[in-house]
């Protein structure tokens, strides 16, 4: 009988979405499950945080501007420990046919939408068993919260352990997405937890229809949203992993809209009358980190003449086919704070020999390693360390080129003591400065478990970064950055890249696609032309 | 009979366990682990490494782990994704179907083409037809399948628009899934132009997939044929005036076909392999996909286990092959 139930709603809602308007987003990747917290792959956040939930706090469209989203306003206390939500009132959560809301959306979400995280004895911490936070964890959220506590139904207030600028930029990540507390309750009663990361419930613009695994997702306007409704009618997510056939998708006709393109097809693409293209630069960098504890890297100025030996326009050119900013700082110039002033050691391959000569430094040999992967940052590092390489070498400088497995690369270019230079970049979580310069660059990130694979660690750019992480004022955070980014050039820790530039391919019917600069697919704007 | 059975099926148990040992090792030989391709550019400090490789069961001892899921499996547990959390099996049979009817598919089209391909080329040894048609196999035996099939998708869908690109239905049609079979839930919802949309969208694939097997067995055919047509008693069948047609469907056919079943069994594992590629380009949600998406994430449950049913499935195929032949020679199931 339930099955027939469900064959007989499925035929409807078919019948309904032929003449209903359909999106359909041609996605890259499966999503590893439907609850946002446990996981930290972008296609997942797409399909489930942002279509299906909503945080307190969200970036504003288009932007790494924090907005309100479930909490309507917050007030910081003096020190800035502490953070006292408003929360919005009247939001409904979604159903579906095991779930009811009998109530909206209140305090008790928040808290367990936190707690589940952070405490280890919650009884949904391990509603799944092997199920691990990372995000949460990684964000340093279990050092920085103290408690969260339920003021009335609609305040919740944070404490926390030491004053977090970025503390509002990091819950409005998808991880800290505001789960239902009921659901979870029916959920534990019906004995089928799992369901949690199966079929979500949340606030957002879409509700969950059905995942056919590997193959579709299907959603449908939330018509309790609190927020702006959805212009389309339905959405649809066809997985497809290979970037060629996604293009013919898009072609075709088959989808509406698809994220990315293969460099090579984009030429292709712009000449296609069918086609747009949206590009934004990326808010990422790709770099070459030096090993700054060995000499003869330990010295900047060696660091400095080998950055002054290498190409940079000529690896965007070829690499990057053109679709990338050269890099002169280690944040991208989308991110506030980016110091602009800051000019960039220019290519002299003349100048780079004199001071190799005047360090000291006869018959350098080193190593490059390059990446065996493709990242949004770096299209093809093995083709950037031969170019490297070849510049090198006409200032005296061997470099012999090194790779690894990718989850080797990444242990190894840790390895203290590590021989050569490594390429490797960075693609920002919530587009605050601190979530580059603190985790790549800072004396804390330089040991064990960190990211700074320089190992470079700079007291004064430590000081900077520490002062400017506990500081609410934007101003003075923002020339406490700049400061730092002009020790970050003096020094040389790495030969900064190249920002790539990201690339959305639509159809020609599609308006109101706004491109994020975190690179997240949103839906809820767009709308298709007949 | 029953004799020619269980020994066959004999051999299987020592079959299996060399399987579990390879299946075993083999992603655990692969340099990386699934924890750092987890934390990725971020890092991961060492006590949350340990906490997790522990929390995943991999701070053991290799062989422990190893007996571990011996045991796991006497229980029919195939163990846990990583990624995904969910159960290995359930997460094989849901998408196994979807393998199965893209293989199927292919094997039906390599055979019917094939073999009558291969008979033909056997009768007009020589001719241009002989000539080209095995020419044309070599070529299809040596073709990358990636690079075929999307040759195959830029011309009759991107150019032509008579196939869909890729998927297994359009999006427009949505009903429960039934048996996992697009083909007959399409027939079971009902919804007009389903069942069309769903075998266009099986043609380009099962033909990519068939390729390779086709060659084979088309070649597979051929010479065959030429043996048996060589042999005294066809000869003797010629010469006592039996029409062509019977001398070569009945007499010299029913023998050829012996090593031709042997490598249409064959092909199964090379099916499998071939599927891999297959529906990574058609977005095919079958376990070839799967499993390529599985080692990349360094996912030992899925691809140890994975590749347990994968093997399991090709022992039992070449199984009924061995009995089919059972059934046609009777030398065979007597020796």
């Amino acid at each position: 009988m339930k099955k027939l139930l469900v064959f007989a709603s499925a035929l409807a809602m078919s019948a309904a979405m032929a003449e209903a308007k359909t999106f359909v987003y041609c996605s890259e990747a499966s999503p590893e499950g439907f609850d946002p917290a446990p996981y930290t792959a972008g296609g997942t956040f797409d399909a489930s945080a942002h279509p299906v939930f909503n945080r307190l706090t969200e970036f504003k469209k288009g932007t790494t501007e924090v907005e309100p989203s479930l909490a309507e306003s917050w007030d910081v206390s003096a020190d800035g420990t502490e953070y006292t939500f408003h929360l919005r009132k009247g939001v409904k959560w979604q159903s579906n046919e095991k779930f009811t809301p009998t109530r909206d959306f209140n305090a008790d979400d928040v808290i367990f939408s936190y707690e589940r995280q952070g405490k280890a004895d919650h009884p949904w911490h391990q509603y799944i068993p092997g199920i691990t936070y990372e995000y949460y964890t990684s964000m340093a959220m279990p050092e920085l919260i103290k408690s969260i506590d339920k003021i009335d139904d609609y305040t919740v207030k944070f404490t926390l352990n030491q004053p977090e600028a970025p503390f509002l930029a990091n819950i409005a990540m998808p991880f800290a997405s505001i789960i239902s507390k009921e659901y979870a309750d029916v959920l534990e009663a019906a004995g089928t937890k799992e369901d949690m990361n199966n079929l979500p419930i949340g606030t957002g613009p879409f509700k969950f229809v059905a995942y056919q695994k590997d193959a579709v997702i299907r959603y449908q306007k939330n018509p309790d949203y609190w927020g702006t409704a959805p212009i389309v009618d339905d959405l649809v997510f066809a997985i497809t992993p290979d970037a060629a056939v996604r293009l013919q998708k898009l072609k075709a006709g088959e989808c509406h809209l698809m994220p990315y393109p293969a460099p090579a097809d984009i030429e292709a693409i712009k000449a296609d009358p069918n086609l747009k293209l949206d590009e934004q630069a990326g808010l990422n960098v790709g770099y070459l980190a030096y090993n700054t504890t060995v000499a003869p890297f330990d010295n900047p100025a060696v660091r400095k003449a080998l950055n002054m030996a290498i190409n940079k326009q000529a690896i965007v050119d070829a690499v990057f086919q053109g679709a990338a900013l050269p890099a002169k700082n280690p944040i991208p110039p989308t991110m506030w704070s980016y110091n602009d002033a800051i000019q960039d050691d220019p290519y002299d391959p003349e100048a780079a020999k004199k001071m190799l000569e005047e360090a000291g430094v006869a018959g350098l040999s080193m190593k490059i390693w390059a990446m065996p992967v493709q990242r949004p940052y770096m299209p093809n590092a093995r083709r950037t360390a031969e170019l490297m390489q070849e510049d090198l070498s006409k200032v005296g400088v061997n470099a012999e080129i090194v790779s690894y497995e990718w989850g080797e690369y990444l242990a190894k270019s840790m390895e203290p003591g590590r021989d050569g230079a490594v390429i490797l970049g960075w693609t920002g979580d919530n587009g605050d400065p601190d979530n580059f310069l603190s985790v790549l660059l800072s004396c804390d990130s330089a040991g064990e478990g960190g990211a700074n694979r320089a190992f470079w660690c700079n007291e004064d750019f430590s000081k900077l970064l520490k002062e400017a992480k506990t500081t609410a004022d934007p101003a003075t955070r923002t020339s406490l950055y700049e400061q730092a980014q002009v020790i970050f050039k003096d020094q040389a820790p790495w030969y900064t890249i190249a920002h790539s530039t990201q690339y959305v391919p639509m159809s020609n019917k599609v308006s109101g696609f706004v491109m994020s600069p975190l690179g997240d697919f949103t839906f809820d704007t767009v709308d298709i032309a007949e | 009979m029953v004799r020619f059975i269980l020994s066959k099926l004999l051999y299987l148990v020592p079959t299996f366990l060399g399987i579990t040992i390879i299946a075993f090792s083999f992603v655990r030989i692969l340099p990386g682990d699934p924890v750092l391709l987890m934390a990725g550019e971020r890092g991961v400090t060492p006590e949350r490494h340990a906490e997790l490789s522990a929390q995943l069961g991999y701070d053991k001892p290799v062989v422990m782990q190893y007996f571990d899921f011996l045991g796991r499996l006497m229980h029919g547990d195939f163990g846990n994704s990583l990624v995904t959390k969910k159960p290995v099996l359930t997460e094989f049979m849901a998408l196994f179907p979807a393998t199965v009817e893209l293989g199927l598919c292919a094997i039906i089209i390599a055979t019917l083409i094939g073999v009558p391909v291969g008979v033909l080329a056997a009768i007009k040894r020589g001719s241009w037809f002989d000539q080209i048609s095995m020419t044309t196999a070599l070529v299809g035996f040596s073709m990358p399948i990636f690079w075929w099939g999307l040759l195959l998708i830029i011309f009759f869908s991107g150019i032509l628009g008579w196939t869909p690109v890729s998927g297994r239905i359009s999006l427009l049609y949505f009903f429960p899934n039934v048996t996992g079979f697009m083909l007959i839930d399409s027939l079971l919802s009902g919804q007009k132009g389903a069942f069309t949309s769903a075998l266009s969208h099986l043609i380009l694939p099962s033909v990519v997939l068939a390729t390779i097997p086709l060659a084979v067995i088309a070649r597979q055919t051929r010479s065959a044929m030429l043996e048996v047509m060589g042999e005294d008693y066809v000869r003797t069948a010629r010469a006592k005036g039996m029409p062509p047609s019977r001398v070569i469907g009945v007499h010299a056919l029913r023998n050829a076909m012996i090593p031709v079943i042997t490598t249409i069994g064959l092909q199964i594992g090379v099916l499998m392999a071939g599927a891999i590629l297959t529906e990574t380009i058609f977005s095919w949600p079958g376990i070839g996909k799967w499993m390529i998406d599985s080692i990349a994430r360094r996912d030992y449950p899925v691809v140890q286990s994975g590749l347990l049913l994968i093997a399991a499935l090709v022992m039992v195929v070449n199984l009924l092959v061995d009995l089919t032949y059972g059934l046609i020679n009777p030398r065979i199931r007597n020796k």
